[in-house]
Order: C-alpha cells, then structure tokens, then sequence
C-alpha cells in the first residue's frame, strides 16, 4: 500500500465520529495474538498520547491555532482510549510492563537499523541497551516476586539477558543532551524516528510513574521508581536530537505525519484481522489531520508542506525480533556511557564528573535493580523450573503474642 | 516489632469521625436527587452487552509432539476432553509455582514479625514451600508426559493469576502483618485443596490412572498445608479450631 502524504485526504476531520461502545472495544487475547500486536498497542498509545501533549504545548503558545488544536486533539483522545482500551484486563500491571519494555526493545532495534544518520543511529542503539537491561530486571522481579514467566508475554521474539546494568545508566542531566539533527539538512524518515522515540519514552515514563506505587512487592516499587527515572532521562536524550529551530508548525506537521507513518507501519504488519481495521481506520483519520495540518502550515507559514514532507512515506517500521541485531549491539557497546552528547567506554569516562556523583548519590543506599537480578539467569518456566527455592539463612525469632 | 492483631488509632474512614459533614451529605442527597431514573440493572446490561461480543481470554496449544496428538485424539473419541485437562493441569501448575513465592513471602514477614504461641515454627514454612516447589515440578512431569508444554499460560492458569493477585500482594505489602499474611494463605490454600480434588477427578476422567496416586499424595499434603493454617489462626485469634471444641 503506497501513502502519498501530501495528496492522500484520508477522512476528514468533521467525518471522525466515535460512540463509547465503541471506544471500549474487546481487547486482543494476551495468550493468543501476536506478541507485536501488543506491542503496536502499546507503541501507539505513546504516539497518541504524545500527539495529544504536543498539541497542548503548543496551543499554550499560539492563540491562533488553539481552536484548530482542541478540533484535532479531541479526536486523538478519542484515538487513544480506543487503542489503549484494546489491552486486556487480564494483563497485569507488570505484564504490561514486559510489554512496554519490549516496545523500547524491538522498536528502537527497528529504528536503529533504518536510521540513515550515522549519529543518530548511535543514540538509539545507546538507548536500547539500557531499555534492554529494564527487560532484564522487571522479569527477574515477575519470577522473584509472582512466580511466572515474562516469556509468556515475549513469546521468544525478544532475549531476556543482562545490558548495561540499570545501576550505572543513572546520568547527570549534562550528560544526557544529544547534538540533535539540521532541521534543513535531515531526511523525515530520521524526523519520524525522532518522534517515534520519545513519545515511546515518555509514554513508558508516565505508565511507570502511574503504576509505581500500586505495586505492593518494596522492591518491585523501588524498582519502578529507578527505571522511571532513567525512562525520564531517555525522555531527555531523544527531545533532544530534535531540532529546536524547528517552528511550532513545523512540529505540528511532522507530529501528524508520524502518526500516519506508524498506523501504515501497523496496518503493514498486523495480524489480528479486527485489530488490523483499526490501524486501516486510524490511518485515514491522521491523512485528514495531515491534511488539516497540512493547510494551516501553508496558511500561516506562507510556504508549501512540500518542504517539510516528502511525497512518499518512507518503509514501515519492521516488526519482528531483531535478536541478532541486539546481540550484536551488547557485544561491541554494552561498556559505553556518554559524556556530554558523545559515547565514551566507561573507563574513559569521567570518574569525578557529575554523572559518577549522580550515581555515588542514587545508589548510596543499595541498588534496586542489582538487588532484584542477583545471580538471576532466565529459564523457560521460571527459575524455579531449574531449580528449588533458596533456603531460608535466617535464625528463628522470639515469639511474640 | 509489630503487633499482630489490629490497635486503636485514628481511622477516618467511618461517618462517625464527623457526624455533622455525614448527616450534611445524606440532606444533600435528598435536595439533589439523581438525574436518572433506573437503579443497577443498567450495569448488569452492558456486561451482557460486552459478553456477547468478547472472545475467549484464550486457548490451549496443540500438543508439541505426536504421542501427544495421538493421545489427544484417542481421549477426545472416548468423549474425554484432554484439552480441558491440560488447561486445568497448567492452572495447578502455575498456582503451585506462585506458591512457592507466596511461602517465600510469608517467610520475609515471620522474620521480621516472628511467630506467636501456637503459630507456625519457621521449619514448618519451610517444609509447606517445598512442597509446593515438588507439586510444581510432579505437574511439570506430566504435562511433559501428555505432550504438552508446561512452560505455557494456560487460560486457566490465566484466571486464576488473576483471582489471587491479591492473595500475593497481602503477602509482600510490608505493612501487612503476619497474622494478615495467614489469613491470605488461607484463601490459597481452600482453593489448592478444592482445585486439587477436581483435578485427581479429571485425571481418572482422561483415562490418566498412573497419575492419580501422584496427585492424591499431593493433595494430602495440601490438606495437610490447610490443617495447618486453620490451627495457626485459631491460634493467632485465641479461638478454638472450627469445628473442633
């Protein structure tokens, strides 16, 4: 299916219609569907709901467009419960952390390998180590803790192993700024990804932050609070590679085009047959804000949307275990850390800097996740598949009444 | 160290912290009555709406190899339903195993709180988690046995994850106290001894006769696990066991 991003009017804004019945939809079968269905679930909602806090930004600071904004924005609410809506209850909060983090796992790997920018390209694979080492933790936690395996979710498409150790991603903010890309000089595709990324990341931020005090396990809340802070600093890193030259239009256009490019992304992909509708339906309602966007770009900006898009949408993002791709990246990168916007390995990096102290700081009183992880090694159907449970090294206590 | 049983203290929770606010919101209620007519039935109607259309949380896989399809096919001809064995014998299994670190849980708040005259000795708790720890690894046994895979999620085994999400998370709260811990053991164990019951019944059912001594051993030692618990909180409670004076 070819996307003109230009000349497609897919559905227009005043025909993008929804009932509550419909918003709530049956949700997909956590055992059954596709692993990626539930990743471009997940991966969606972000889109959404960065697309929703993009355009409230930038209503704050354009008077002008702020009805054309709240038009647009109340159907990308709408967009969003009903894609968000498609998880089932079934699906715990910790499982649907698994899923989140897959997301961060297979998408950046995806992105990485696409990306044309070579610089960029590092970012991400910089990224994904550390989402990989969360995937890491957080199963070391579902088998610790509940007793089941993050594998059920995964369904094998996605490696269960150590990366750069969550206990040393914790970064100075100086440390967590990337050089981002020429607004003029940069391909969309690498504008796309951009985008892609960080309402990936910060949608992963703001779940966490959410979920983190409802987890009852101390250490499952410590958990989260540690990777909600490192999600916050990916949240940093990846709004920083795009250029902040860039006008609010600007923003708005290339905003809207991304969310066509990842609902063709999905509807290329998907293979749940009523899910698939969804992303075909969602797709002609982004065409339409594209176009509507498209129209007050032109209308305010006095220049043509042509300079910002290209005619054609770039290749969707693939969606499949990129397993090998990973593997090799935690070979040749799992010792880097970055100093200021550039990637150093760790022992040339600064022991006294901000981010050594940042980590000396955090990490004072122990380390969530060394803690949960512990000589953790996944196997199919648990630990507890290899091996029995460990023997209690306490001494009886006194009994009290 | 905690107490075990519940103190006095400053719990809001109840009208009587404010009788005057309380009786204010009941004359509110009558000069704001509600914008509808109708009462609960209306929720009882959407769920019928949503049941027509909503599929199954999910399904039992094939069997992962030919004993296991051959097996499945000559029961099903029979008019036994192996499927449905299967997805019962991953529910036992995936409780079993959750289990385990429901014990570990229960060990954590016996260390910090300790135990209390006629309670449970650390030893006891012990012996209870390997138990459920050789539970989960007989019925890994025989999944594999049938054919099937025991590292699946059964829709059973599904369920009942979620059905004892709270049991776990009474357990590894750190303000819950041990006494809480038991009662929540409690409510696992009553639904292990039942679950195991039905299980040894479908086991005979499917034609699994060499199964069944294994899992009635088992059962009797969850019957052993449910003995155990009930006397503990009688116990905690300074009650007499039910049933027993």
């Amino acid at each position: 299916m070819a996307i003109d991003l230009l000349n497609d009017r897919g559905t227009p804004l005043e025909q993008q219609k929804f009932t509550w019945k419909e918003l709530t939809q049956p949700p997909y079968s956590k055992l059954d569907d596709d692993a990626f269905t539930r990743v471009r679930v997940i991966l969606l909602n972000g889109i959404e709901s960065e697309a929703i806090r993009f355009s409230h930004a930038c209503s704050r600071m354009n008077r002008e467009l702020q009805l054309d904004l709240a038009k647009i924005r109340r159907v990308e609410q709408h967009q969003q419960t009903l894609v968000n809506w498609l998880n089932p209850a079934d699906q715990s909060v910790l499982e649907t952390t698994i899923g989140f983090e897959q997301v961060a796992i297979e998408v950046t790997a995806a992105l990485a390998q696409a990306e044309p920018d070579a610089y960029l390209a590092q970012v991400y694979r910089f990224g994904l180590l550390e989402d990989f080492d969360h995937m890491y933790r957080y199963s070391a936690l579902m088998d610790r803790v509940e007793g089941k395996d993050a594998n059920n979710l995964l369904q094998s498409y996605t490696d269960i192993l150590p990366g750069r150790p969550t206990m040393l991603e914790h970064r100075a903010p100086e440390d967590d700024l990337r050089t981002p890309y020429d607004r003029r000089a940069t391909a969309l595709i690498t504008k796309l990804h951009a985008l892609t990324l960080v309402g990936a990341e910060y949608q992963t931020h703001d779940y966490y932050m959410t979920v983190g005090p409802t987890y009852a396990d101390p250490l499952g809340r410590q958990l989260y609070a540690e990777i909600a802070s490192i999600e916050e600093q990916h949240v940093t890193q990846y709004e920083s590679i795009v250029d902040p030259d860039e006008t609010w239009l600007e923003k708005l256009l290339l905003h809207e085009a991304n969310e066509v490019y990842n609902y063709y992304s999905c509807v290329e992909y998907e293979t749940n047959q009523r899910i698939k509708q969804v992303w075909e339906r969602f797709l002609d309602y982004e065409l339409g804000h594209l176009q509507h966007v498209a129209a007050l770009f032109e209308r305010f900006e006095r220049r043509d949307a042509e300079e910002i898009l290209n005619t054609k949408l770039p290749p969707p993002i693939v969606y499949e275990s990129h397993r090998e791709f990973v593997r090799e990246v935690l070979r040749s990168e799992v010792q880097l850390t970055a100093v200021g916007p550039t990637f150093v390995p760790f022992n040339e990096g600064d022991a006294q800097g901000p981010s050594a102290r940042q980590r000396a700081q955090l990490n004072a009183d122990g380390s969530p996740s060394d803690s949960v992880a512990r000589g953790y090694i996944w196997t199919p159907g648990t630990e507890l598949s290899r091996r029995g449970p460990k023997p209690v090294k306490s001494v009886e206590p006194n009994v009290s009444v | 160290m905690s107490s075990q049983t519940a103190t006095l203290g400053t719990n809001r929770t109840g009208i009587a912290t404010s009788k005057d606010a309380a009786q204010r919101m009941v004359e509110g209620t009558a000069e704001f009555p509600p914008d509808a007519t109708g009462d609960e039935r209306a929720i009882s109607d959407i769920r019928e709406l949503f049941a027509k259309d909503a599929g199954p949380v999910g399904s039992v896989p094939p069997p992962t190899n030919v004993k296991g399809v051959v097996k499945t096919a000559v029961q099903a001809v029979k008019g036994a339903r192996p499927t449905q064995f299967i997805d019962k014998l991953g529910e036992r299994l995936g409780f079993e195993r959750t289990g385990v670190r429901l014990y570990e849980a229960l060990i954590s708040k016996f260390n910090t709180h300790g135990t209390f005259s006629g309670g449970p000795s650390l030893a006891q708790l012990e012996e209870n988690m390997l138990e459920e720890h050789s539970h989960f690894s007989l019925l890994t046994d025989v999944i594999t046995r049938l054919g099937a895979d025991p590292t699946v999620m059964t829709p059973s085994a599904d369920i009942h994850a979620t059905m004892s999400k709270g049991i776990l998370e009474v357990m590894v709260e750190p303000r819950t106290t041990f006494v809480q811990c038991l009662e929540a053991l409690l409510l696992a164990e009553l639904a292990d001894n039942d679950c195991w019951e039905s299980l040894i019944a479908l086991a005979r059912q499917t034609g699994e006769e060499e199964v069944v001594d294994a899992f009635e051993a088992a059962l009797a030692e969850e019957a052993d696990h449910l003995e155990d618990v009930r006397a503990w909180l009688a116990a905690a409670q300074h009650r007499e066991v039910d049933g027993e004076l």
